[in-house]
């Protein structure tokens, strides 16, 4: 399969270019604005002294390109900041020192990243399955009831915000049916029950926009494939339509929508922005509004790397599972 | 939130032929023959009138959306409006906001103007944008396509509300904001539409037409204005149909988080940052801007389905296909050679 | 009992009644032939067959019986029984027919095992012994392939292997060689003649083509608009046809054997024929594609001359490389080496005085422009601005093609596939060209069109002195309208001379192949040549 590992080859390099040319925009974007760097990376509470430090630690006299060259360089072995008394060793991979917070920011993201995750993550399983189960249902069943209840269930999932929904589930749920006590994050790893209990509802706030997304491009996909030549051939050769949509239309329905998953995820994360800042959950959107707020850029431009990381990740994933299912896309 | 959707339902069109009687006059006769659309299409029309006519209406009101009026809420009870149903009156025909006691009608009503206008004046950024990069990956030298394309692929890998916040934390506040909100979005979301350009324009430089051009003498600019721009007109309009809506959904979420569009310009997403508090208080201060946000992006996505559908209908008729029909027939004749594989 | 019994078979969809009226009767083990052009309504018999109309919103109406089961009433159980174990139906385009995720080995053995109660590992022998059956080589490697792995002519074997699997009574083949190169398609029709020699199936065969109807069937039946115009055996149909819309059909036919009229001016003079102006003159030319390992020659070292008045006519199959040739003798495209010379001047890039007419009427004018505005370009490109000039010349040519002036304004969807090629011709007329190359400009329409839009360029010839070039695949078309046949093959000329020369004395082996694969319009001339191709291929 020299063809696919070749394939494997392009798209990782592909991968690798696209997240070394976010780094670049990333950094002269935010670097190189005018205005005082070191002033704005220290904070509105710095004094002069302090601000005269940071602008030391990131050799701000440097031209911009070597800048980033030990950017890059801390990224992948790490830096050590001088401050002139101290020295603070900044392990690598390297994001950069809030000074703000006084912390690097690598440790902020990691401890706020599984909240993440298990928001993200979580929220994907269901709006996977209930959004393609809804596609297909409403492709399969075209014209009857069924699938004008659920075309216009989709539309209407779709047209509302991601924060109106969770806004809607939280009053309603918690405020006046009070079936669920409002959420509080609880350690996967301390109580996985309480876990799960307290993202049930942001991860429906998160999954239902989505799915609904996935629904409309799931039940386009389907009924173009439905109408294909082959599908065609097998019901000539007397093949039980369930049959017929389960092998033969599903996974030519699939392929596409599984390619603009990945396009999907980077909505989804802002969407996980929206749904940890409304739901109080600690993770690294309610973190990143936080630091745009009180304006830390270190810890900005640090999250803005790791999230793009994650995006150019799962959009390469999701050419690779492309693949997988339509084996003629390796020829590209 | 959904560019993939725009992709997918964007990329039905556009990439065949353009079938029998396509010209503006049979557009709008499809576009008439759909009840959906058209209801949508006064729901937008209402939207927009109602946009442009702010000032009109608050002056009728005798109210406008940023004066304090701390006599209508009650400190003592944390900012409460007072009276019933939010402090509803014969001046206030909304009530009032809490906290700060603005008048809600005169924030909605303005508030449309900064939605609708954003969300529009960034789709003509991402259209504009699109349009030229796309054309000129199509059209240009095999390093110039591998260049827009890569630098195409760079920005649809950005995901759109973590640049924005991140961009909107460096700008100072000087900076008037619905125009930054309107800039930052625009200049951040152009590269799916300019994938769909660069797919179409390809697919149009190799009709014979185009070819049949060339040879009549016709230089390359001439082409690309004459034969080639009018070939992108469905598609774009298709996709630009769908991007008003997802535009006016992220200026919500970012007015939403406090990054977007600030006090005391109103924005609709901004007049929910506080709703889950003040719901039980002030139930309309929830409703009506979750409400006036529903309405719109589903009026313009109805319309946008029907607007797609009015342009290409075939398509169209492919997503309502039944169980048995076979795809359209192809060309008038009998059905052409050029399926031959390899056919050189 | 008879294996298809038609008794008034009506189809109508919406407004359009694609049949009308049909009675037809095929016996076990008898072979049938649905003839028509576009729109008689031919394909949808044949699905009609199958009960594919169900469900479709279409409103079937009559009777009609096929292996015993009544179509137009049976259950949905009913027709599945029917369907691929009693009557099977092979398709027109192999590759979208078939799932292109699944191997050919396995979609096989799936369609047999819905009619049979086997395992899966015997679904899979049975499904390698039919496409051995049908002559695909290596047949248990080939069947764990993807469809897309195999070439066009293999693809359309698996999909006939498909139909064999469950040993029908009855084979419905729709257009099953349209898609398909002359050569592949008479291996085609050699293997279904075969199998039905072996098995004593029946055969119903749709076709457009009134040759590949003559080699494979017994009895024919011509369709026009939905209805019956003539039913009867091959012989008689072909050989002596009683209905004038079976005559006029056949006389359009082109006739691979046919010498052409001679010509009236002077091109058969061989002194004047040097004497006369070469116009175009291609040099070893040579068109590369791709890079690196993937990188073939789709033409490889061809020069040509084109003289003033004549015809070359260029004919080759898919893969020969005479588009390429067509689009680099004209300028859309560069060669990688060698040069085209016109009228003695070295040329880069386009120019006006070479035209193209182009294959496909759908894609060749711009469906926003008005047809007069399309035509009036090449005029407008070349500075004039006199509106009423422009117009005046676009009637003028308008009805030099057949058309009305008063068409200027109408747009392309209003008019037929023939129309919009005469279109098309006027359009290159307009830049007052010497050479036009005409780049397959009849493969897409109906052979009674065909002839017509033929005819005006013989006609559009002799009165201008035009050069033409003639690209094709069709052997017979290309006879009819050249004056000189260049033969390619793989990128290549292989043989090259006066078109009768070439056509009735074939000297390289490709050629005469390609010559013996023609099909023929009498049934004995078809035997004829069937054992030729026997003979060719053993050799």
């Amino acid at each position: 399969m020299s063809g696919f590992g070749g394939f494997l080859l392009r798209r990782a390099v592909g991968a690798v270019i696209t997240l070394l040319a976010i780094s670049v925009l990333v950094y002269v974007v935010f670097y190189a604005t005018p205005g005082n760097v070191a002033q704005i990376t220290c904070g509105p509470r710095c004094s002069p002294e302090q601000v005269r430090q940071v602008a030391e630690q990131l050799k701000l006299d440097d031209p911009l390109y070597l800048r980033y060259w030990h950017f890059l360089v801390g990224l992948i072995a790490g830096q050590d900041y001088s401050t002139g008394t101290s020295v603070a060793h900044c392990s690598a991979p390297c994001l950069g020192l809030s000074y703000q917070s006084d912390q690097q920011v690598l440790d902020i993201i990691l401890t706020k990243l599984p909240v993440s995750l298990s928001l993200v993550l979580g929220a994907m399983v269901l709006w996977l399955i209930l959004g393609v189960g809804t596609g297909v249902l409403s492709a399969w069943r075209r014209g009857r009831f069924t699938e004008r209840l659920l075309t216009g269930l989709t539309l209407a999932g779709w047209a509302t915000p991601v924060f109106v929904i969770g806004l809607v589930l939280m009053i309603v749920v918690c405020g006046e049916l009070q079936l669920l006590p409002f959420p509080q994050y609880v350690n996967l790893t301390d109580d996985p029950e309480q876990w799960a209990w307290n993202l049930l509802l942001p991860w429906l706030s998160l999954a239902l926009i989505e799915a609904a997304a996935f629904a409309r491009m799931t039940r386009a996909s389907m009924l173009e494939t439905l109408a294909e030549d082959h599908i065609r051939t097998f019901r000539a050769y007397g093949v039980a339509e369930r049959t017929i949509v389960v092998r033969h239309a599903l996974r030519g329905a699939l392929a596409p929508v599984i390619a603009l998953n990945a396009n999907n995820v980077g909505s989804a994360i802002g969407g996980a922005v929206l749904t940890e800042t409304l739901f109080g959950l600690p993770g690294i959107g309610q973190e990143l509004v936080h630091a745009v707020n009180v304006v830390d850029l270190p810890v900005v431009v640090g999250m803005v790397l790791v999230i793009g990381f994650f995006v150019v990740l799962a959009n390469a994933v999701a050419d690779v599972l492309y693949a997988v299912a339509d084996r003629r896309v390796v020829l590209t | 939130m959904s560019e993939a959707l725009v992709a997918t339902e964007a990329a039905g069109t556009g990439t065949e032929p353009v079938p029998a009687g396509s010209g503006a006059r049979q557009f709008w006769r499809r576009l008439r023959t759909q009840r959906a659309a058209l209801v949508a299409a006064g729901v937008v029309a209402l939207l927009v009138l109602v946009a442009v006519a702010a000032p009109l209406l608050t002056a009728i009101e005798g109210q406008d959306p940023t004066t304090y009026h701390p006599s209508l809420i009650d400190s003592a009870r944390g900012g409460v409006p007072i009276g019933s149903f939010g402090g509803m009156s014969a001046d206030h025909w909304l009530g009032v906001e809490p906290q700060t006691g603005r008048d809600l009608f005169a924030r909605l009503v303005y508030g449309a103007r900064v939605s609708l206008g954003v969300a529009l004046a960034a789709t003509v950024i991402q259209v504009a944008l699109g349009v030229v990069i796309g054309v000129a990956a199509a059209l240009g030298t095999g390093w110039v396509d591998q260049l827009l394309s890569r630098l195409t692929d760079i920005f649809v890998a950005m995901p759109l509300m973590i640049m924005s916040l991140a961009l909107l934390a460096i700008v100072p506040a000087s900076f008037p904001r619905p125009v930054l909100v309107t800039l930052v979005i625009g200049f951040i979301a152009w590269g799916s539409i300019s994938k769909v350009v660069r797919a179409q324009t390809l697919t149009l430089k190799g009709l014979d037409y185009v070819s049949a051009a060339r040879l009549s003498g016709w230089g390359t600019w001439r082409i690309a204005r004459r034969e080639l721009l009018p070939g992108l007109a469905a598609p774009v309009i298709t996709y630009a149909a769908i991007l008003v809506p997802v535009n006016i959904s992220v200026e919500a979420a970012l007015s939403f988080l406090g990054v977007g569009v600030k006090p005391p310009t109103p924005s609709w997403g901004q007049m929910l940052t506080a709703a889950d508090v003040w719901y039980q208080a002030a139930p309309q201060y929830l409703l009506l801007p979750a409400g006036a946000l529903f309405v719109t992006v589903l009026a313009l996505t109805v319309l946008g389905d029907g607007v797609r559908t009015a342009l290409d209908p075939r398509a169209a008729s492919r997503l309502s296909a039944g169980t048995g029909r076979r795809r359209e027939a192809k060309a008038a004749g009998r059905d052409t050679r050029a399926g031959k594989e390899g056919t050189v | 009992m008879s294996l298809v019994q038609v008794t008034d078979l009506t189809v109508e969809f919406g407004d359009l009644k694609a049949v009308g009226g049909l009675s037809f009767t095929l016996e076990q083990g008898a072979a049938l032939a649905l003839v028509g052009e576009s729109g008689s309504g031919k394909s949808t018999v044949a699905s009609a067959l199958l009960g594919l109309h169900n469900g479709t919103g279409a409103r079937v109406g009559g009777s009609i019986q096929v292996a015993g089961t009544a179509v137009h009433e049976a259950s949905d159980d009913e027709l599945r029984r029917l369907r691929g174990a009693k009557a099977a139906m092979v398709f027109q385009d192999p590759l979208s027919s078939l799932d292109p995720y699944y191997a050919i080995g396995d979609q096989i053995a799936e369609v047999y095992r819905v009619h049979t109660r086997v395992s899966r590992r015997a679904a899979r022998a049975r499904a390698v012994e039919v496409l051995d059956r049908v002559g695909i080589p290596d047949a248990q490697r080939r069947s764990r392939s993807r469809p897309h792995e195999f070439s066009g002519g293999m693809r359309q074997r698996a999909l006939i292997a498909m139909a064999l699997a469950c040993e029908p009574d009855l084979l419905i083949a729709d257009e099953p060689t349209t898609a398909l190169d002359v050569t592949v398609q008479a291996q085609i029709l050699d293997l279904l003649h075969t199998l039905r020699e072996e098995t004593g199936m029946g055969l119903l065969l749709v076709t457009h083509d009134v040759g590949v109807a003559a080699e494979s069937v017994d009895e024919v039946l011509v369709m026009r608009h939905g209805r019956v115009v003539e039913h009867g055996p091959v012989a008689d149909v072909l050989g002596s046809p009683a209905e004038e819309y079976t005559r006029d059909l056949l006389a359009a036919v082109p006739r691979v054997d046919a010498r052409r009229a001679a010509r009236e001016n002077a091109s058969s003079d061989p002194g004047a024929q040097d004497a006369q102006d070469v116009v175009l003159e291609a040099t070893g030319l040579r068109r590369e594609f791709g890079r690196g390992k993937g990188a073939f020659a789709a033409v490889d070292d061809v020069s040509l001359t084109i003289r003033r008045g004549e015809t070359l006519g260029v004919v080759g199959e898919s893969g020969s490389g005479k588009t390429t040739l067509g689009r680099m003798l004209v300028g859309l495209l560069e060669p990688t080496t060698g040069e085209v010379r016109y009228e003695g001047h070295a040329r880069v890039g386009v120019n006006p005085a070479v035209q193209m007419v182009f294959q496909d009427p759908v894609s060749s004018l711009n469906p926003r422009r008005s047809v007069g505005e399309s035509i009036a370009d090449p005029i407008r490109a070349r500075g004039e601005r006199d509106e009423k000039r422009i117009r005046g010349r676009v009637t003028e040519l308008l009805e030099r093609v057949g058309l009305e002036g008063a068409h200027y304004d109408r747009y392309p969807h209003e008019f037929s596939g023939g129309q919009r090629q005469r279109v098309g011709i006027a359009r290159a007329l307009a830049a007052d060209p010497r050479v036009i190359v005409c780049d397959e400009p009849v493969s897409a329409l109906d052979v009674t069109t065909q002839a017509q839009v033929v005819a005006l360029l013989g006609e559009l010839q002799r009165e201008l002195g035009l050069a033409l070039v003639f690209v094709a695949h069709d052997l017979a078309v290309v006879r009819q309208v050249s004056d000189r046949v260049a033969v390619m093959r793989r990128g290549r000329i292989v043989e090259s001379g006066p078109a009768d020369e070439v056509y009735d004395n074939p000297q390289d082996p490709y050629t005469k192949q390609l010559l013996a694969a023609v099909p023929a319009l009498d049934p004995q001339v078809a035997a004829r040549r069937r054992a030729a191709r026997r003979e060719l291929a053993a050799a």
